[in-house]
């Protein structure tokens, strides 16, 4: 049996479903011979911390670790004090300087610690140095959780698709535009009513300005090139249009022609802009579903498609990084 | 010489061989037919092109004798814009010359405006348009694409391209 000490650094949506979801799997990961123990959740408020790993219970029904922390650590401190084998961070993104999270990460891997993650705004920020950083401290990063959410992108392309040159990969990689321009489509609805549609069910935040103006979608772009393509890229590189101008006259056109019009972010072209897609092509997937077409040499076009978002649904995209992480070394190496 | 023909045939058996005798009749090689029955005009007509190999002074023959069979023929003649594209304009289209648009790919020789739908919703408010450009061969759709995009630039009008099939 492999031990392994895990700490959970955000307890936001995501943090709730990581939390969940380790506890739901303790069975199945200890058949597998791995024994993950969460021992430590970190949020804004503080610390709970168990040596002999946290009781699920206790904490999911809180929406912050306020009430129920035993520690008042915090961020990095919490990180190099814990004694653990891992890192999970999943704190808010922010794709302009990456903070919190890219110190996070930082202090993780420079103590040791392999880290996996949802939160594209480091990653987005320093993916060269943070790659580095682990390298030199013999450790892993793994980001799945952070494009397309749970649809496997990253692992296809690097494992089951190794060994194939990878031309390009072009998709949807963000469901609140998806249900926007979906819902705009279906019904002839202005942008303005769809966008308020989709604030109604949570599918858009109050601020949608993030996912509407592509901002999103580029920050994916650039981890997919930077992570599949040793692009070295950053933000500033990309060239996004967002869906604001998109009107459903401009729909109606498209669909009488037999086109969708999608918001397709492209590598290597390092673009984000409303695209017309044929009717019936496979990335033209609808609603809040993300899809991706990786074109390549020896295997031909490849699409997926999965849900891009939600909090079980990142949680089991992280669940797969952590124990990818452990199979490695035992399976995948090349000796 | 290379040619194509755009027929309508009626949608009842026996059709299409009637537009295959003047054909054979004038020694024409067929190389390809596309019969696009989930096509059909607002008439009730099956739109059919034909590619065929052909001694041009033949053309007006075939032409006749297919409309004396009572087939419609729609074009005929040298297959010149082999390549077409649709695009999707949004924004102040008219008030920003949409002539002058359409002039800058016609200009070019190798491009042109096939098709054209706009959709108006108001006067303040953006509108939207439908274009479908045909061009000589894969690389003038391409010049011709970059040219509607520094319009659009210039124009502050939205671009939405087709997506390509095939990574570049």
């Amino acid at each position: 049996m492999r031990d392994v000490r895990v700490s959970l650094v955000g307890y936001g949506i995501v943090g709730h479903g990581v939390v969940e979801v380790l506890n739901r799997k303790k069975k199945v990961l200890r058949e597998m011979g791995l024994d993950l123990k969460l021992v430590s959740v970190t949020d804004h408020t503080g610390t709970v911390f168990s040596e002999e790993g946290i009781n699920a219970e206790k904490i999911l029904g809180e929406r912050t670790l306020q009430n129920v922390a035993t520690s008042s650590m915090k961020g990095k401190e919490a990180i190099i004090a814990i004694d653990s084998d891992l890192v999970v961070e999943v704190t808010p993104t922010n794709i302009v300087h990456g903070q919190p999270g890219l110190g996070h990460m930082e202090a993780a891997l420079s103590s040791g610690k392999h880290v996996v993650t949802s939160n594209k705004g480091p990653l987005v920020v320093a993916y060269s140095n943070l790659r580095k950083l682990a390298e030199d401290n013999g450790v892993m990063l793994k980001f799945e959780a952070t494009v397309g959410g749970v649809m496997p992108l990253i692992s296809l392309v690097e494992r089951t698709l190794v060994g194939n040159t990878i031309y390009g990969i072009r998709g949807i990689f963000n469901g609140t535009c998806n249900y926007i321009l979906t819902r705009m489509a279906e019904e002839g609805i202005p942008y303005t009513h769809a966008l308020s549609e989709a604030q109604d069910l949570g599918i858009a935040e109050a601020d949608p300005s993030y996912d509407v103006e592509g901002v999103d979608t580029a920050g994916k772009v650039v981890i997919l090139a930077n992570s599949l393509f040793d692009m070295n890229v950053k933000y500033s590189d990309m060239n996004v249009t967002g869906i604001t101008g998109v009107t459903s006259e401009a729909l109606a056109l498209a669909k009488k022609r037999g086109y969708v019009i999608k918001l397709i972010g492209d590598v290597p072209a390092l673009t984000v802009r409303p695209t017309l897609v044929p009717i019936g092509s496979p990335i033209a997937v609808a609603g809040t579903l993300n899809s991706a077409a990786i074109y390549t040499d020896i295997s031909g076009t490849i699409t997926v498609t999965g849900l891009g978002a939600g909090s079980i649904e990142t949680a089991s995209a992280i669940l797969s990084d952590i124990i990818s992480i452990y199979r490695t070394k035992r399976i995948d190496a090349i000796f | 010489m290379r040619l194509s023909m755009d027929l309508e045939l009626q949608d009842v058996p026996g059709q299409l061989l009637l537009a295959l005798q003047p054909l054979k009749d004038s020694k024409a090689n067929i190389i390809s037919v596309v019969h696009h029955r989930d096509r059909k005009t607002p008439r009730g007509l099956i739109p059919v092109r034909f590619v065929v190999e052909m001694d041009r002074s033949k053309l007006e023959t075939v032409k006749k004798q297919l409309q004396d069979s009572g087939i419609s023929v729609v074009r005929a003649g040298e297959d010149r814009f082999i390549e077409a594209i649709s695009v999707v304009l949004v924004g102040h289209i008219l008030d920003s010359d949409l002539g002058d648009t359409i002039k800058r790919i016609d200009s070019t020789g190798f491009a042109e405006v096939m098709d054209l739908s706009l959709t108006m919703p108001g006067v303040d408010e953006p509108s939207s348009a439908y274009l479908k450009i045909r061009a000589t061969g894969k690389a003038e759709i391409q010049k011709a694409l970059t040219i509607l995009r520094e319009v659009g630039e210039e124009k502050k009008l939205l671009v939405i391209e087709p997506i390509e099939a095939e990574a570049v």
